[in-house]
């Protein structure tokens, strides 16, 4: 004997003790899907029978029954059951989820139950006991279709039980995961047929007239590119031509080129023509009138159609869910009444607006799931995404248009009306609002999106955990001091050094940094200078208009310019856009625009100098340890030097290096000083972009690094006043004569004050032994450290020291940072709701609050 | 850092004996980061002058994490001004190095220990932040020293960035050479506000040592022993009641407390007032800090729920510490709750609330971001009371130390004058349906109005 159940489902088996419901559910359930009122007695109490501990332990059974149903489990209820009031608890839960409650009766004869209580000492109650749970039990049975239960066994003798040979499971309706498409997914019609037609043609359809095709409706649909259409439900009422839509729509289901979801208005229909009373209104009347030209066999054939569909769809491994008026994350891919109604008519709040129409709850504003909602019911002027659903129902029938979505891509197709064929009660005005909805959505985003401990789904790595206590630092430094959250799509990654050099007077060599890439197998890197000033990242549009439509910012300038914790760069906004305007007349004139094919950018830049943005630290650090050294150092040796003069002894190793001191501040001075000069205006600053991050459509980590010096020295010829293109070579780590060339460089870089070079591999993104690579590392030079490890680091009995350094926490923050940096731009691109950017530009803050050397 | 003494008492090489150091040698004194070196640069019977440098290890001290006492830059960092200036450090090294001069012992010349002698003490270089050239002239002449003082720029090439706080000090002076290591030992920590180790009631011991017979009676004593005491509170009270008496110290502190309430109470007294007549019961206070308004809430019985929000976690744990939040009975306890969370994010736990309070919280928001707060506390959460305050710009004119065009805080973003404030008050009632109505808070000036400005927010539904 075979029993099956859904899929998804509670299970409750029903028996008294003695039946043999743990043997039942150990035989044909795993281990974790039952659950047994004997074993949480026992977790509570420490003893299965305990009868006082039941409460509690029921408490904790309906506790477990709820976390699994909340993932999607099959689960089995392991209880006598046999009491009305415990079965409505359990089915109370069921519809909660949205899960189909069954029940599976083990009804033995009460000798078979006392006789299996009587080999278990444990069981120790009476046989009035037994007799009472049978009575219930008895009492029980023709209830249970009454109760809810969607399937009912009942099991009558062990030999009964015995010949359950397996539990079927079947597959709920609504689950088509594995059809992955393409679709085309087509909204409201509402008996529109010639804009049915034509929007099937301009997909692509073929639609041929076969009278010899008589079940198929006398139609042949095809498409040529195999591509499947899903009507989104109400296909009929108040347009001109409801059979003929029923027809197409039919033939189509009949052929497996199309799919189809119910609407308010096609169930409505399916109950009148079942006989129902129902209130004629809202257009039935037409539909009905056009019926009536139809045979009484097709009218029979509509109604059997629209009873057979099911409330919703989940396709594609569960990453597009279809239903007429939405679905929530909760109800995506279940059954329940609830699921049904929620997918015909939407959510209502119980107010009725100014048109007398029910006042809708905007779901989709709160929506969170991972799959994309396509649905309809109710009429917009455009379609537009929001949290990853969309409303394509842009009201053919009240003399909009007739809208499909491509999918995968997720191109908008859409024919015009040929005419206004009902009055809208609601008019259907265009937005007011210059921002998009989902722009509108994101000027607020909610705190439970970035605290506590987050996990980040990244492309590049994985799940990147974010632990609570970097969110905790991270909130107050994102909101206290970050610029627009809508500005800020991404955020550098930190930079490791290369390994510590073993020349004895280096700490840092590009030797290490090329031969890091090279043992992993990276042949062709680049070397490009390292420019000393400070971070800055700048999103800039072509001008105003595009913030306002691409980032829904107004009233904000043209763009943003931040440093890499978020701030902003420029604290005078007038300056600001000052320097901006000069960077988009610079991109303009190179042509940049055009050559991307973009109205905005988002660079990754040095700005320099140094002395702009760090002049406080400057002044209250470097330069102080500078005057402090200077003065004090020169007297000491003088006194050092008097004293020697005198022919004291055992002095020598502190004069010299007292005197290796004061030439080693002078050095400093003259370190720090490379970086800083005076600003009076933009011509004094110079800006030198590394990374064209992203610009509209692209995020361009698919290029290589030379592809992004070549395109920056390409953008600096439009101001060769403000910009610095970068001097760069690409290098053969296996040619000993090119490397060779690029210490020879490295040497005479740093020798003339630069702060060294960043070596990358040739691509932006590489793999190699291991994993994800570092997409850079720093290799610093000799005079700049001395700002980094104090004037006089590279003393002999020093520098041993600071060569004990460890870098596998800096690279490992790098990587994590680089990925999530990444998928911000690229959720970004992908117009993902601001949340989801936002998610991954503050998991790099947190990561940032992480202790690491600053050194480093 | 260098020390020098030089006498040109006749034979000015007893100055050895004083010391304890062979004229001759050079000595080295282990400290607990690095070294200090005795030398002589100069001895004759004319003149002579003892060396004392300080060798410290920048790198031990960064490694070593040295770093428990102040947060400052100065112990975590390799670029690091510790040694090259005066500082703690150089106390550290006197009390080692001349350990028995400065503790007035003297076995080869005993008469000499109470003899005041021609003494120039030299230093290069000394840190005097916030005071500088006339604070060493304040602290050091009183004591009978001619100062000889200079100043150093931060960068002699870069003269825009102007005066460094460090000075090359020489002072002159005839006294005991036991006084001149003691005035050294108090004031050079002193005048640099900063300490290598942790400050604890064992530096008060140490300042009524080594202060003994010359702090009590010198102008500048106060001062001095806050500077050296880092300001701590606690500590400074201590020296006051052994130099007064503890009755008298306890005097000081009564008068302290009774004088006329600060600003930032009669605020405080001001949004209490207004959240009572509100007849709110559950309180949300935006922005708590340490907890000053959430302390006045819990002492008033009307309000059974009182909840404080704070974006730094830093202040949060502040407050629950000020306010004793462990040691609260249950009762009280349950009344209350900390969070962290942001005024720019919607956020649920703001829900469900009678009245708000947001006490000079805005004008630390950027104004951009202004929008945001008021989606999420008057869009999203909207208490039926929101008591709101922030200062008024054109009060400022009446503060003479502010210079024109400045702000009261240096994170205050902005700063809106009466008529600034009242427009955007009117424009929050119209957007998100309240009434408003606006009281100052503190003393009223006809042309300026008050310090600070408050607005109260209900709304009907």
């Amino acid at each position: 004997m075979q029993i099956s159940v859904p899929e998804l489902s509670l299970i409750l088996l029903v028996g008294p003790a003695g039946s043999g419901k743990s043997t039942f559910a150990r035989t044909h359930f795993g281990k974790y899907e039952v659950v047994s009122s004997d074993t949480c007695r026992g977790v509570v109490s420490n003893d299965e029978n305990a009868q006082s501990a039941t409460p509690d332990a029921f408490d904790l059974l309906n506790f477990i029954v709820r976390k699994r149903l909340k993932q999607g489990l099959l689960t089995v209820v392991d209880a006598t059951n046999v009491q009305s009031e415990s079965r409505k608890s359990l089915i109370k839960i069921a519809k909660e989820f949205h899960v189909l409650p069954a029940a599976i009766v083990l009804n033995m004869p009460e000798e078979v139950c006392a006789e299996r209580n009587r080999q278990r000492p444990d069981r120790n109650f009476g046989r009035h006991v037994l007799r009472h749970q049978l009575t219930q039990l008895k009492r029980s049975l023709r209830g249970l279709k009454r109760e809810g239960f969607r399937k009912i066994y009942v099991l009558d003798t062990p030999d009964e039980v015995a010949a359950v040979t397996r539990i079927q499971r079947d597959k709920l309706y609504n689950d088509k995961k594995s059809v992955h498409g393409p679709f085309d997914i087509i909204g409201d019609i509402h008996g529109c047929y010639d804009e049915t037609h034509e929007l099937l043609e301009k997909l692509g359809y073929e639609i041929r007239v076969a009278p010899e095709r008589k079940e198929y409706f006398g139609l042949e649909v095809s498409h040529p590119a195999g591509r499947q259409a899903i009507f989104l439900g109400d296909l009929v009422d108040r347009g001109p031509n409801s059979p003929d839509v029923l027809r197409l729509v039919m033939s189509m289901i009949k052929d497996g080129v199309a799919w189809c979801v119910p609407g308010n208005h096609d169930l409505k229909l399916q109950r009148k023509l079942n006989g129902k009373k129902v209130t004629v209104n809202h257009g039935l009347a037409e539909t009905l009138e056009q019926l009536e030209g139809e045979s009484s066999r097709f009218r029979d054939d509509v109604r059997d159609f629209l009873y057979s569909l099911v409330s919703h769809y989940v396709f594609d491994d569960g990453q597009l869910v279809v239903a007429h008026a939405g679905l929530r994350e909760d109800m995506q891919g279940r059954g329940s009444g609830a699921v049904r109604a929620f997918c015909t008519y939407g959510e209502t709040t119980g107010e009725i607006d100014e048109f007398g129409l029910p006042v809708r709850h905007n779901w989709a504003a709160e929506y969170r799931g991972k799959a994309k909602v396509v649905y309809g019911h109710t009429p917009v002027p455009e379609a537009e995404w929001l949290n990853r659903t969309i409303d394509i129902d842009t009201g053919c029938v009240f003399g909009g248009k007739l809208t499909a979505l491509r999918y995968p891509e997720e191109e908008l197709v859409s024919v015009p009306a040929r005419q206004i064929y009902c009055e809208p009660v609601r008019p259907l005005n265009p937005a007011p609002s210059a921002l998009s909805a989902q722009q509108e959505y994101d000027d607020l985003l909610d705190i439970s999106d970035v605290t506590g401990k987050r996990i980040v789904q990244t492309r590049l790595r994985n799940n990147l955990t974010i632990r609570e206590e970097n969110s905790i630092a991270a909130l107050e430094v994102m909101s206290r001091f970050a610029v627009n959250p809508k500005w800020l799509i991404y955020l550098p990654p930190t930079m490791s050094p290369c390994e510590t050099s073993d020349l004895p007077d280096y700490l840092e060599h590009p030797n290490e940094a090329i031969a890091y890439y090279q043992s992993k197998g990276v042949n062709n890197i680049v070397c490009e200078e390292k420019h000393m000033g400070s971070r800055a990242v700048i999103v800039v549009c072509r001008d105003e208009s595009v913030a306002a439509r691409r980032f829904g910012i107004t009233n904000e300038g043209p763009g943003v310019v931040y440093t890499r914790t978020g701030r902003n760069f420029f604290t005078d906004s007038v300056l600001e856009k000052a320097f901006l305007d000069r960077v988009t007349a610079a991109l303009t004139k190179s042509g940049f625009w055009d050559k991307l094919d973009t109205d905005w950018v988002c660079l990754d830049t040095e700005l320099m100098p140094w002395s702009a943005k760090a002049q406080s630290l400057i002044q209250e650090q470097y330069a102080a340890v500078g005057a402090a050294a200077s003065h004090a150092l020169p007297a000491v040796n003088e006194a050092l030097r008097k004293t020697m003069a005198r022919g004291v002894e055992g002095m020598d190793s502190v004069m010299e290096k007292f005197t290796y001191k004061e030439a080693a501040v002078d050095r400093y001075t003259v370190a720090y000083c490379n970086y800083c000069w005076e600003v009076n205006s933009i011509d004094d600053y110079r800006l030198a972009p590394f990374h064209v991050l992203a610009t509209e459509g692209a995020v361009h980590v698919d290029k290589s690094h030379e592809w992004h010096m070549q395109t920056i020295g390409d953008m600096a010829t439009g101001d060769e006043i403000l910009f610095r293109a970068t001097p760069y070579r690409i290098v053969d780590t296996a040619d000993a004569a090119q490397v060779q060339a690029a210490v020879d460089w490295w040497l005479a870089l740093t020798a003339a004050g630069g702060e060294g070079m960043v070596v990358k591999p040739y691509d932006f993104v590489a793999y190699g032994k291991g994993g994800l690579l570092q997409p850079a590392v720093k290799c610093r030079g000799r005079e700049y450290l001395r700002i980094i490890y104090g004037p006089e680091y590279d003393l002999p009995e020093h520098l041993s020291r600071l060569k004990k350094r460890g870098l596998g926490k800096k690279r490992s923050l790098a990587l994590r940072e680089f990925a999530l940096g990444i998928e911000a731009l690229e959720r970004c691109i992908r117009r993902e709701p601001l949340r989801r950017i936002h998610e991954s530009v503050f998991g790099v803050l947190a990561l940032e609050s992480e202790a690491v050397d600053p050194r480093l | 850092m260098l020390l020098t003494i030089s006498t040109t008492y006749q034979p000015a090489t007893d100055l050895g004996f004083l010391l304890h150091k062979h004229p001759d040698r050079f000595q080295t004194i282990n400290l607990s980061i690095g070294q200090a070196h005795a030398f002589y640069p100069e001895s004759s019977p004319e003149r002579t002058t003892v060396a004392l440098l300080l060798d410290m290890d920048p790198i031990d001290m960064v490694r070593n994490g040295r770093s428990d006492g102040n947060q400052g830059f100065s112990l975590g960092q390799y670029v690091n001004d510790r040694p090259y200036v005066g500082s703690s450090f150089l106390s550290v090294a006197l009390a080692k190095a001349f350990s028995t001069a400065l503790n007035g012992t003297c076995h080869k010349r005993p008469e000499l220990v109470d003899q005041p002698l021609p003494l120039k003490a030299t230093l290069s270089v000394v840190s005097a932040p916030a005071g500088g050239e006339a604070l060493l002239r304040k602290w050091f002449e009183p004591l009978g020293y001619t100062m000889d003082i200079t100043p150093h720029a931060l960068d002699a090439t870069h003269p825009e960035w102007g005066m460094s706080s460090y000075y090359t000090v020489t002072m002159d002076g005839v006294v005991t050479l036991q006084a001149l290591l003691a005035h050294l030992y108090v004031l050079i920590p002193a005048l640099d506000r900063d300490k290598h180790y942790y400050v604890s009631e064992g530096e008060v011991a140490k300042l009524l040592a080594k202060g003994d017979g010359w702090l009590e009676q010198h102008p500048a004593r106060e001062e001095i022993t806050r500077r050296y005491l880092l300001g701590f509170r606690s500590l400074t009270k201590q020296v006051w009641s052994e130099w007064e008496g503890a009755e008298e110290a306890a005097d000081v502190a009564r008068k302290e407390k009774a004088a006329a309430p600060s600003l930032h109470d009669r605020r405080l007294q001001a949004v209490l007032s207004a959240l009572l007549a509100s007849g709110a019961e559950s309180v949300l206070d935006l922005g708590c800090g340490e907890g000053k308004l959430l302390r006045l809430l819990l002492k008033e019985r009307q309000f059974r729920r009182i909840e404080g929000m704070d974006v730094s976690y830093g202040e949060l744990t502040k407050a629950m510490d000020r306010l004793h939040y462990e040691d609260l009975p249950p009762r009280q306890r349950e009344r209350l709750k900390l969070w962290q969370g942001a005024l720019t994010y919607r956020d649920e736990r703001m829900h469900g609330f009678d009245a708000a309070a947001v006490v000079e919280v805005i004008e630390h928001l950027d104004e951009n971001r202004l929008q945001a707060f008021e989606r999420v506390v008057f869009g999203s959460a909207r208490p039926a009371t929101v008591v709101l305050t922030t200062p008024n710009a054109d009060y400022n004119a009446l503060f003479e130390k502010m210079e024109a065009d400045t702000m009261r805080h240096t994170d205050h973003r902005f700063e809106w004058s009466r008529e600034e404030f009242r427009a955007w008050t009117e424009r929050i009632t119209s957007e998100y349906a309240y009434q408003v109505s606006i009281e100052p808070i503190g003393p009223i000036d006809d042309t300026y109005g008050s310090p600070s400005q408050m607005a109260i927010f209900t709304h009907a539904d």
